[in-house]
């Protein structure tokens, strides 16, 4: 159980080779062993969503993963989501529109929303509030944070327009 | 010392930053990935803390075995309470503090007897985190069970050596209860429960011990809510000196009034990196959050309320269980204490008489959660009221409107018999007038005509009225420290607090407004007891009115010294001086001759020969005195739906309506009283912490504690109002942290009665499936309020 393996993490684009338990779970390997804090714990048993990352094309809980089961995968996670200063338009409309108050579950809810709009642009509301019940605020009671989704969605979907 | 009444403050319009609904300069590391909570904090060499919990509800230690664990490579060591037998029990607060309550303080491990599934028994400290998990798995506990107490309205067991689990009974009371009783036209009583829910904050608890050996400092990182209060109880409980204790905030994901208090793990990891002279990190999982933190909420009230034949108010008696659960912890008996004071709320009650038997039961330790005592007393009062309308054939809006206090009353003074119970002095408010705005705003009388036709058309859909005090910005004093560099950034250090509710940015807003300086100029500082001596932390809604008041009064003391000095470089005097921006200049001729602030910190530096003898740097450190509570107020208006079939209760809308004297920013207020509603959701239809009969706990997932997902919140409409700031504060300023909670229970309690067409059949909450299923199935019988 203690032996240790060797695998690489890509996280945002950068490998981490790191030497990792078998039962070390994913988020905890993102955060400790590849520094990786913005990624947050929060229940460890796959309910708030807090952990939420994008492993290839799909939003998971890294809580419910071994760090093992991602050798080799594209990671991706908050601290990947801005391109350099310029923040993502969730990132910005987070911001503008209160959608956080203490922070916490702030990086889970937008990977979720980010996937959610990159696999589906056009997203129906209805579909995306869904997608959104999957997690977990306590502070903010979600109205800020759905309207800072459908603004930012809003956003993105102008942006292509004029491309 | 105090001053005041102050002038009434001008309104936002008037003003720069204040008041205005600016982004947070929180908000930046948050969205990306760069904040710094407890479980981000390590140090270098550190060890990993795990703590072996009881897993009896009641039992005696017979023994603790630690020879497997501490035989396993990779660990440091493993304490029980033999390891620590010279440290004293987590101690209360020390305005908490009370001789007859201390023989129910917890150990930081258990004494000779376990009292709640999850009381910490043994400390395994290992190199990591896992390995310090496999360790606390091998420590072998032989418990011999004793009977359990599960209800607080059952009789008191022994707590030990013959001595009552009731560990406190407590009064407050005036006028003539006896008197109103007899004079009564009608009297009305209830038998009500509130549900044990609590914060749940998304980041469960977390601390770092660090020894400093080098400088002879101990540190504790990870700390929340009240950080110099804290110092002052563990200084005590380890023998040291402030000034070689510290305490560290960091980010912290949310509070709620059960984080940042003393707990058993904050203790140990301080005494272990003293004794072990490595750090010492310790991360709760969400099992031991959900039963380790403090509970809350849990209580049963025997309510009487004594009416005339127009339903006003002429008494009310209340005899209250509190369920606190198996020790004492810092707040002492607090909760059942504000619970008796704010129980008759914004009505005129003449005579009041309550009684709170505080009893310990084998559960998880019960304190203070967001509104402490008020969210229950607001659902007991509410219950009342609606009984009074439903027994005298009454609107339930009439009967409250006819008993509310009034604005011409104020400040309206009550004053309870027993020595010590501090009175309430209702500083400001028109509670009618906020009422009106609310029904008006949520369109009422429209909305009781439209639920009439639904329910003809066969659903179950009815609304519900909350009314409610808050109290918050409770003194005695804060203060803050203020300077401006050469560069013109200023630097706000406070002994405030922050949980997440956007203290830096409210703080922020203040500094500038007062001083004449862009907001996002100020850095705030926060919960870091080696920066400043003293401070109030943010809890019981006492931080943006305390510690703002402290800020105002510094930044004006930072505004006076640069126009002194402006005045002698400008040639003018200060009354001719106006500062925005950051730049002093005539009030007459804005482009006139002008200075920055940056300039005159640089020219008032020390050495300086323009001070002649004056004190150096552009700079302050100011107090805020105050004896005076002030008093915000509330509504709240809901409507739900009931599926007969599934028993579940949808919350189609909700209003706050909420008088906060002066908005500090109403965009981070309305999310103070949207975040809190939601919440309250939570407490008042999902949220429950229930036992077995033999003291399991059987909510200690996220799948057996139902928080509100976003599909279960409705769209929560905000009404804040600013008709009365208070004459206490000069800014006005009444605290908004609570008032999104209160009157939830209340409110949908109400509702639901009138969805089910059953006045009174809601008494206790969380109102879950299965109980209004319960509900349902007595509808065919005609229902006894």
């Amino acid at each position: 159980m203690n032996e240790k393996i060797d695998i690489t993490l890509t996280i945002n684009g950068r490998d981490y080779p790191i030497r990792v338990e078998a039962r070390k779970t994913l988020v905890d390997a993102i955060r400790d062993d590849c520094g990786q804090t913005g990624t947050h714990i929060g229940c460890e048993h796959g309910i708030c969503g807090t952990c939420t990352i994008i492993l290839d094309d799909d939003a998971v809980r890294a809580c419910l993963m071994f760090a093992v089961q991602a050798h080799g995968r594209k990671i991706r996670t908050v601290e990947g989501l801005a391109s350099g200063d310029a923040l993502h338009p969730l990132q910005r409309a987070f911001i503008t529109h209160h959608g956080l108050q203490c922070g916490f579950c702030t990086p889970g809810f937008l990977m979720l929303a980010a996937n959610a709009l990159e696999q589906n642009p056009d997203i129906e509301d209805d579909e995306l509030l869904d997608i959104l019940s999957s997690n977990l605020c306590r502070c903010t009671g979600y109205q800020n944070i759905i309207k800072a989704v459908r603004a930012a969605a809003i956003e993105m979907r102008e942006a292509r327009a004029a491309e | 010392m105090t001053q005041g009444p102050y002038p009434t403050p001008p309104p936002a319009r008037a003003r720069n930053v204040l008041g205005h609904p600016v982004t947070r300069l929180e908000d930046l590391p948050l969205v990306t990935g760069r904040g710094r909570y407890a479980g981000d904090i390590n140090f270098p060499h550190q060890l990993h803390m795990r703590i072996v919990r009881s897993a009896h509800a009641h039992g005696r230690i017979v023994s603790i075995d630690t020879a497997g664990a501490s035989a396993l490579p990779g660990v440091a060591a493993v304490w029980t309470n033999a390891d620590i037998a010279d440290l004293s029990p987590i101690d209360f607060r020390a305005d908490k503090s009370s001789e007859a309550l201390k023989p129910f303080r917890q150990p930081a491990l258990a004494r000779g007897r376990v009292r709640y599934i999850g009381d910490p028994v043994a400390a395994v400290f290992a190199e990591d985190p896992y390995l310090a998990e496999d360790a606390a798995e091998l420590v072998q506990v032989e418990i011999e069970e004793l009977p359990v107490v599960l209800s607080a309205s059952d009789p008191p067991g022994e707590f030990e050596g013959g001595r009552s689990g009731e560990a406190a009974l407590l009064r407050h009371s005036y006028g003539d209860i006896e008197a109103a009783l007899r004079a009564a036209h009608t009297i009305i009583e209830l038998d009500l429960a509130t549900g044990r829910h609590s914060g749940v904050p998304l980041e469960t608890r977390g601390a770092i011990g660090r020894y400093d050996a080098a400088r002879d400092i101990l540190e504790l990182h990870g700390a929340a809510k009240i950080p110099h209060r804290n110092r002052e109880t563990l200084c005590r409980m380890l023998g040291r000196s402030p000034a070689a204790l510290h305490v560290h905030e960091s980010h912290v994901g949310g509070g709620f009034g059960i984080r940042g208090e003393i707990y058993p793990e904050d203790v140990l990891v301080l005494l272990a990196a003293l004794r072990l002279r490595r750090p010492v990190k310790w991360v709760e999982d969400r099992r031991e959050h959900l039963m380790c933190a403090n509970h809350s909420r849990q209580q049963r009230h025997l309510a009487r309320i004594a009416v005339d034949r127009d339903g006003r108010i002429l008494g009310i008696e209340d005899e209250i269980f509190h369920d606190q659960g198996a020790y004492i912890r810092t707040h002492g008996v607090n909760v059942p204490n504000r619970t008796m004071c704010m129980l008759t709320g914004a009505y005129r009650v003449p005579a009041y008489r309550a009684l709170a038997h505080v009893r310990l039961t084998n559960k998880t330790p019960a304190a203070t959660y967001r509104a402490p005592g008020r969210f229950e007393s607001t659902f007991v009062r509410g219950r009342l009221m609606d009984a009074v309308a439903d027994r005298l054939g009454l609107d339930r809006i009439e009967v409250r409107r006819r008993n509310l206090i009034a604005a011409s009353e104020m400040p309206y003074t009550i004053a309870f018999d027993e020595p010590g119970v501090e009175e309430l002095e209702l500083d400001s408010g028109d509670y009618a007038a906020l009422l009106d705005k609310a029904l008006a705003a949520f369109g009422w009388q429209d909305l009781q005509q439209d639920l009439k036709r639904r329910r003809a058309a066969g659903e179950s859909v009815g609304a519900g009225i909350a009314i409610f005090l808050e109290e918050s910005g409770r003194g005695p004093t804060d203060n803050a420290k203020i300077a401006v560099d050469g560069s013109g950034a200023v630097e706000l250090v406070t002994g405030g607090a922050s949980l997440g509710q956007g203290f830096e940015t409210a703080m922020a807003q203040i500094c500038a407004e007062t001083l004449g300086v862009d907001y996002q100029r100020v850095r705030v500082i926060h919960g870091q007891t080696d920066l400043i001596d003293h401070g109030i932390g943010a809890h019981a809604a006492r931080a943006t009115v305390l510690t703002g008041g402290a800020v105002h009064v510094t930044a004006a003391m930072v505004r006076e010294k640069a126009l002194e000095f402006a005045a002698e470089l400008l040639q003018a005097t200060p009354a001719e001086l106006d500062i925005a921006g950051g730049v002093v200049t005539r009030r007459d001729r804005k482009d006139g001759p002008s200075i920055s602030l940056a300039e005159i910190a640089k020219r008032v530096a020390p050495g300086s020969k323009l001070l002649r003898g004056r004190t150096p740097q552009l700079a302050a450190h100011g107090w805020y005195n105050t004896d005076h509570t002030v008093f915000p107020y509330g509504v709240h208006l809901a409507t739900v739906r009931i599926d007969r079939d599934t028993g579940q209760v949808a919350v189609e809308r909700f209003m706050v309506a909420y008088d906060v004297g002066r908005a500090v920013n109403p965009l981070l207020i309305e999310g103070q009283l949207v975040g809190g509603c939601v919440q309250g959701l939570g407490g008042a239809l999902t949220e429950e912490f229930r036992y077995d009969a033999s003291g399991e706990p059987l909510a200690v997932t996220f799948a057996d504690y139902l928080m509100p997902t976003l599909r279960e919140t409705p769209d929560v409409a905000v009404l804040l109002t600013e008709d009365a700031p208070s004459p206490h504060h000069p800014l006005g300023l009444k605290g908004a942290g609570e008032g999104g909670i209160n009157g939830v229970g209340g409110a949908i309690a109400g509702a639901i009665d009138d969805a089910l067409g059953m006045p009174g059949a809601v008494t206790q909450l969380p109102m879950s499936p299965q109980r209004v299923k319960e509900l349902l199935r007595q509808v065919g019988s005609p229902h006894e309020a």
